[in-house]
């Protein structure tokens, strides 16, 4: 264009005029980011290349040869008995129920659904804006919600009959050990991050100790020491249940972890706030409570999500102390003669499931750090 | 000096404000404030000047503890600033700052930062809280961004925000640390203008400022400090036209001819 072409304006009038459309919209997108400079070109090539070669063959494998229907091996082989090439989901199909529940008395398996659906609900309820009632909400999720979710899964009370914590398993006890030690680890996380930057020497000494322990000791160890080092300290004839330890050993190991991200937030405030906040005569919970660790947390959501996420997955490693949460119960279930040889099946299954719920908190966290910086933010 | 042994001796009066006696503090090695006498009356405007450097941010962020002095006495509307929380917290409240960068709450509304403190130090019931906000937020002429965030303002907006948040407190002194440091030249005439209100309605003031149009107007008394000490202090007119020490002479032709 030369500059014949371009309109003048008066000074002070010159309006806000779109950007060139090479620069902006989708073609713009893929020049500067797939083919910006030669290296790039080829990068592209190659990538597009992998995935032509991978993407087709196992979609081919695990969707359109798969055999979907029925619960026994026989429509996934020959009639002489041999694999067909596609994957044989019927071994999900079969043991779909073990999975979720492990084992759980299917009778009772309405108490497990009506108690997960409470919880969901509920907690659904207090992460989607529009919903009414968060204050309510919130006490009866975090004060009413764990007498009945104990009540519902374990029994005993109100009449229900008592199921026994060494029959659960599959993807509820995944779930009951991530919320449990999530739930637990964040106010617990939050006091050891603040004894940490205390000014109180015996508190703030006992939370490092606290902390730098739990954190140099692999998860793995603190399992075991929690199911079977504690029954040794513990008087005689009294003990806890197995997965009530390695609950213990989980919020524990969560909370240290917590409490490092939290600190992240606290160490990035300001002095400014922490000074504008007393001069004002606010008492330190008050100004932690009201000024610092609202806005402290907001930074740390994704290191938190990040710790969630990684708890998450590690409740894998109850298996170890023979605990049979999701992994564990479909890596039993490919150990059955029947099944023999369909490992990659049940891993794919379990992969499928940990990745709805991880993906879910990351994509839930990224959408409340945009709410959250909206508003203030410029 | 003749002034602070004249102070010494009205400190029992009930008009006395703030009175420091022999306050000393160090940072580390580094010696800051080096025996501070001073007293203020009530309804006394008192700007401090000075150097960088000087010790006098630090000397009035002495009073309300947010920084704590090592030897000597201050004493802030009666009551003795010593480690005891219960007592600082109790001057805190009477005692409104206004600081450099402002340090208003960005996750909260000018309202909530206003009606914050009334609310939870005060235990003000909330509809009390936003008529004393609205009320304070109409004097540093601002009542219509109420309900933005202090990130959508502009630098001098905010300065006025702190003072009406300070301001809803009802304190009994103001402190201001270097109010308009911070602003675009634009914005510090909006922030002077509603200082020398706050002045004219009786307020006590302990100003540190390099505003010297300011302390012409507005100050009873001026205070210069250097190297931590308190140099000389007179009232305005006698400061500006006849400096006693030499020190205070090259601060001020400094300051006043560029």
């Amino acid at each position: 264009m030369t500059a014949s072409d371009q309109e003048r304006y008066a000074p002070g009038k010159h309006p806000s005029l779109p950007p060139p459309v090479r620069t902006s919209g989708p073609i713009g997108w893929i020049r500067e980011n797939l083919l910006s400079s030669p290296g790039n070109v080829l990068l592209t090539i190659l990538s597009v290349a992998i995935l032509l070669y991978i993407v087709p063959a196992f979609l081919q494998w695990a969707l359109f040869e798969a055999t979907w229907r029925g619960v026994t091996r026989e429509p996934c082989t020959t009639p002489d008995g041999v694999d067909l090439e596609g994957a044989c989901w019927t071994m999900v199909n079969a043991r779909f129920e073990q999975f979720m529940y492990g084992f759980y008395p299917e009778g009772q398996r309405w108490r497990v659904d009506l108690a997960f659906l409470l919880q969901f609900g509920s907690f659904f309820a207090l992460l989607i804006e529009r919903v009414p009632g968060k204050k309510w909400t919130a006490i009866f999720l975090f004060l009413i919600y764990p007498i009945i979710g104990y009540a519902l899964f374990h029994g005993g009370i109100f009449g229900l009959p008592v199921v026994e914590t060494r029959l659960w398993g599959g993807l509820m006890l995944t779930l009951i050990i991530a919320t449990v030690s999530i739930t637990v680890s964040v106010p617990l996380g939050i006091l050891l991050a603040l004894g940490r930057r205390s000014n109180l020497p015996v508190i703030r000494v006992l939370c490092i100790t606290f902390i730098e322990f739990v954190r140099a000791v692999p998860l793995i160890t603190v399992l075991f020491m929690s199911s079977v080092m504690l029954p040794l300290f513990l008087p005689v004839g009294v003990s806890f249940d197995k997965l009530l330890r390695a609950l213990v050993g989980f919020s524990l190991f969560a909370a240290a972890y917590m409490a490092e991200v939290v600190r992240g937030g606290l160490q990035a405030m300001p002095r400014g706030q922490y000074e504008g906040a007393m001069a004002l005569g606010l008492g330190y919970w008050k100004m932690m409570g009201l000024i610092i660790l609202p806005q402290a947390l907001r930074i740390v959501i994704p290191g938190m999500v990040n710790t969630f996420i990684g708890l998450f997955k590690d409740t894998s490693l109850v298996s170890i102390i023979g605990l049979f949460d999701l992994l564990n119960i479909v890596q039993a279930g490919t150990r059955d003669a029947q099944w023999r040889g369909l490992a990659n099946e049940g891993y794919l299954f379990a992969a499928v499931i940990y990745f709805m719920f991880c993906f879910a908190m990351s994509r839930y966290s990224i959408s409340l750090e945009r709410k959250l910086h909206t508003g203030y933010k410029r | 000096m003749a002034a602070s042994a004249a102070a010494l001796q009205t400190a029992a009066a009930d008009d006395v404000m703030i009175q420091m006696v022999g306050v000393h503090k160090w940072y580390g090695q580094f010696h800051v404030l080096k025996e501070i006498d001073l007293t203020v009356y009530k309804g006394e405007r008192i700007v401090i000047c000075g150097p960088s450097g000087s010790g006098k941010s630090t000397l009035i962020r002495c009073v309300n503890r947010l920084e704590e002095h090592e030897k000597g006495k201050i004493i802030v509307d009666g009551i003795e600033l010593t480690n005891d929380l219960k007592h600082i917290e109790q001057i805190r409240r009477e005692v409104g700052m206004v600081f450099q960068h402002f340090n208003l709450f960005p996750h909260l509304t000018v309202m909530e930062n206003c009606t914050l403190a009334p609310i939870w130090v005060r235990r003000m019931p909330k509809a009390d809280a936003d008529a004393v906000a609205t009320k304070y937020l109409e004097r540093v002429r601002i009542p219509e961004q109420a309900n933005k965030y202090p990130g959508q303002l502009s630098g001098g907006q905010q300065q006025r925000v702190a003072i009406a948040r300070s301001l809803c407190m009802n304190p009994k002194v103001m402190l201001f640390d270097e109010p308009t440091s911070a602003l675009d030249p634009e914005m510090i005439k909006e922030v002077l203008d509603v200082m020398v209100g706050l002045a004219e309605s009786g307020m006590t003031m302990l100003c540190v400022t390099h505003e010297m149009g300011f302390a012409r107007t507005v100050a009873n008394r001026v205070i210069f400090m250097d190297g931590g000490e308190i140099i000389e202090q007179n009232e305005p007119n006698e400061f500006f036209k006849n400096p006693r020490s030499d020190r205070t002479k090259l601060f001020l032709s400094q300051i006043l001819h560029h």
